[in-house]
């Protein structure tokens, strides 16, 4: 993975220096609040609902055990001994003391890590596979291209203040595992005659205008990437609305414009730049390859072949040991396809039966950092569904690590089943939610987990946002709920449809919504529907999208 | 009943004006009337409250101030998915009070 040069870490070094001093001055009365708040914004630092709350960039997902362990120190050294996973593969920490701020991120800075540009009008943390490098169907590595941009978008001068935040998305696989199509710009490296290039879709979001991006552009030669993501941008920036927060994003002016004007201005701007000179050296993005390479035994599996080379290999699936506890069960939903047949990606739920989607203790932080170490080549990944992946695990090690995870409450077999919710913070935590999501999502991992039917139901992803921005991608959940204010009470609506896969698809909503109780029921109503109508090999969104939001609704609102 | 909350500066916790400063406890708050905006301004001008506001309240069944609104009970009690982290993590009617 990307380590450092002098560059980065004096940059880094240098914000924590200026962000201490801002931090100082601010306790003793020389900032007012309106002064400081855009200033710690930019250093990840929200006033939430019950305190301070930081949110530390890991960018495209992908760290290390020693990073990792640091996350832990810092939530038991200076929060309240837990972090929060996010949706946008980064940690939250909720308890956050302003005269702290400063040392958590020199805490950070030690271990290569910030939180600079994860608020803001800014292009936030570049997201990714989470598979990225280690996945049976990827054309490359997608994490060079991410880490190219982010070095070009970190304090880029031109673009440090959009109309709005800006989120870029970096796949390499015709599956997306990275709900590319839902961000401003989404990025899927493809190969060409033999050459790679990239595909740029743009205008695409959640929110309380979801969007699916259109494709403007079927390939961008690799050494004009960020030449074309600059022209993509500057467009944006030029005439994208700032009169109206709620219409400031990328996807808006897309849409106003429409794809093929908004297309044709960014080939305008692109020609133009090219003539610039803007693109960095390609020697640079060589140097940041060579990060990215795969540990040495991961190149050649025990059939000598060479799978880091040539064609995808067959996917390696599942692992051949077969034992009579929950150990199968576990392999066979959590682990995915390696590129080498002998090992497999190994997905950790933070999703125990009534849990809190996402969070994990210092404890397990550590467990975790100690098994990467121990078996994946000292790398982790955070999902944008709030678990982290062990992305190199011989299959031979499964065993074992199923049972650390499982020692460690981590080793709970329902990645993409009904209990894998995705579920935003909330109004437990977030200022501006409109209804609690997590207790929502604990009674429907309880309720599913009682009636014994998420085996039958299979893969049925479930998410939840407390408030219209859909920070808990409910207008992609294959089931959706959104939490409401009506009257100073919570109510839940439920969609049905939503896809951020390669299918993307926006969720409809079924009709009135329900209320904490109600809501529960309206989603096993919703599941038994499925079970009654499918045909074989049919997934929940496969049935809905076959027969219709009719018979959901005849049965949710009889 | 109208209640003035902020955050404190250092910490960033939740803080109640009580007449005469400011507690962690909504049983200390006050109502401040017709003079919580002035009494707001006055307080943050003076650096005892970070981005202090009005909220609204009514007496609750043992008399303590009870807002109108949920997320403002949040608030004061803490995450209802972590009575441990709340206020009173030992009262296990204290998130039913809050819903």
């Amino acid at each position: 993975m990307y380590a450092y040069d002098r560059y980065d870490q004096a940059m880094v070094d240098a914000r924590v220096a200026e962000f201490r001093d801002q931090c100082e001055r601010r306790l003793a009365g020389k900032l007012t609040e309106d002064q400081f708040k855009p200033l710690r914004l930019m250093n990840g630092l929200y006033l939430q609902l019950h305190a301070y709350m930081l949110r530390v960039a890991i960018p495209y997902g992908t760290l290390n055990g020693g990073q990792m362990r640091m996350l832990a120190t810092i939530a038991e050294k200076y929060d309240r001994g837990y972090g929060h996973f996010t949706t946008r593969q980064n940690i939250q920490y909720n308890w956050i003391k302003l005269e702290d701020a400063a040392d958590i991120l020199a805490d950070l800075a030690s271990v290569e890590m910030h939180a600079i540009q994860t608020s803001g009008n800014c292009i936030r943390n570049i997201s990714s596979d989470h598979f990225a490098g280690a996945a049976a169907d990827e054309v490359a590595d997608p994490r060079p291209y991410a880490e190219l941009l982010r070095q070009w978008s970190s304090f880029h001068p031109e673009f440090s203040y959009l109309p709005r935040k800006f989120k870029i998305c970096v796949i390499a696989s015709e599956q997306d595992r990275a709900a590319m199509r839902l961000h401003d710009i989404g990025i899927r490296i493809v190969g060409r005659d033999g050459e790679l290039g990239a595909q740029f879709y743009v205008g695409g979001g959640m929110g309380r205008t979801p969007m699916i991006a259109p494709l403007i552009r079927d390939f961008v030669p690799l050494d004009q990437l960020v030449t074309y993501s600059e022209a993509a941008l500057r467009v944006y920036n030029r005439y994208g609305r700032r009169d109206n927060k709620y219409k400031a994003r990328i996807k808006i002016l897309v849409h106003e414009l429409g794809a093929e004007e908004y297309t044709r201005q960014v080939e305008e701007e692109f020609a133009h730049l090219l003539e610039q000179g803007v693109e960095p050296p390609l020697a640079e993005l060589e140097r940041i390859k060579g990060f990215f390479e795969l540990p040495s035994p991961l190149r050649h599996s025990r059939e000598g072949g060479n799978p880091a080379e040539g064609a995808v290999r067959e996917e390696s699936g599942p692992p051949d040991q077969v034992r009579g506890d929950g150990f199968e069960s576990w392999a066979r939903h959590n682990t995915h396809a390696h590129r080498n047949p002998d090992y497999v990606s190994a997905i950790v739920s933070l999703k125990p039966v009534g849990g809190i989607p996402g969070d994990a203790t210092a404890d397990q932080m550590r467990v975790l950092a100690d098994l990467a170490e121990q078996y994946s080549f000292d790398e982790l990944r955070v999902m944008h569904t709030q678990n982290v992946v062990l992305p190199h695990v011989a299959k031979d090690d499964l065993p074992a690590l199923w049972q650390a995870l499982s020692d460690a409450g981590m080793g709970t077999p329902n990645a993409d089943l009904m209990g894998d919710i995705i579920a935003c913070p909330g109004l437990d935590y977030c200022s501006l939610a409109n209804a609690r999501s997590i207790p929502i999502a604990q009674r429907i991992s309880e309720r599913f987990a009682a009636n014994g039917k998420e085996a039958a139901l299979g893969e049925l992803k479930l998410k939840i946002s407390g408030c219209i921005n859909a920070c808990g991608h409910h207008h992609a959940g294959h089931i959706g709920i959104l939490g409401v204010d009506r009257k100073g009470t919570e109510n839940y609506q439920l969609l049905l449809g939503g896809s951020e896969a390669e299918d993307t698809s926006l969720a409809k909503i079924t009709g009135p919504g329900f209320d904490e109780r109600g809501i529960v029921d309206a989603v096993e109503t919703a599941a038994d529907v499925y079970l009654r109508e499918r045909e074989d090999g049919e997934r929940f969104l496969d049935t809905y999208r076959r027969i219709g939001m009719a018979p959901f609704k005849e049965a949710l609102y009889a | 009943m109208n209640l003035i909350t902020g955050n404190d500066l250092k910490t960033g916790a939740v803080t109640w004006w009580t007449g005469d400063g400011w507690s962690t406890l909504i049983e200390d708050a006050v109502d401040a009337g017709d003079d919580a905006e002035a009494i707001a301004t006055r307080e943050e001008a003076a650096r005892r409250v970070n981005v202090p506001y009005v909220v609204e309240a009514a007496p609750g069944p043992d008399g303590t101030p009870r807002p109108s609104h949920i997320k403002e009970r949040v608030r004061a009690l803490g995450p209802t998915v972590r009575p441990d982290l709340t206020l009173k993590p030992d009262d296990p009617q204290a998130i039913e009070q809050v819903i």
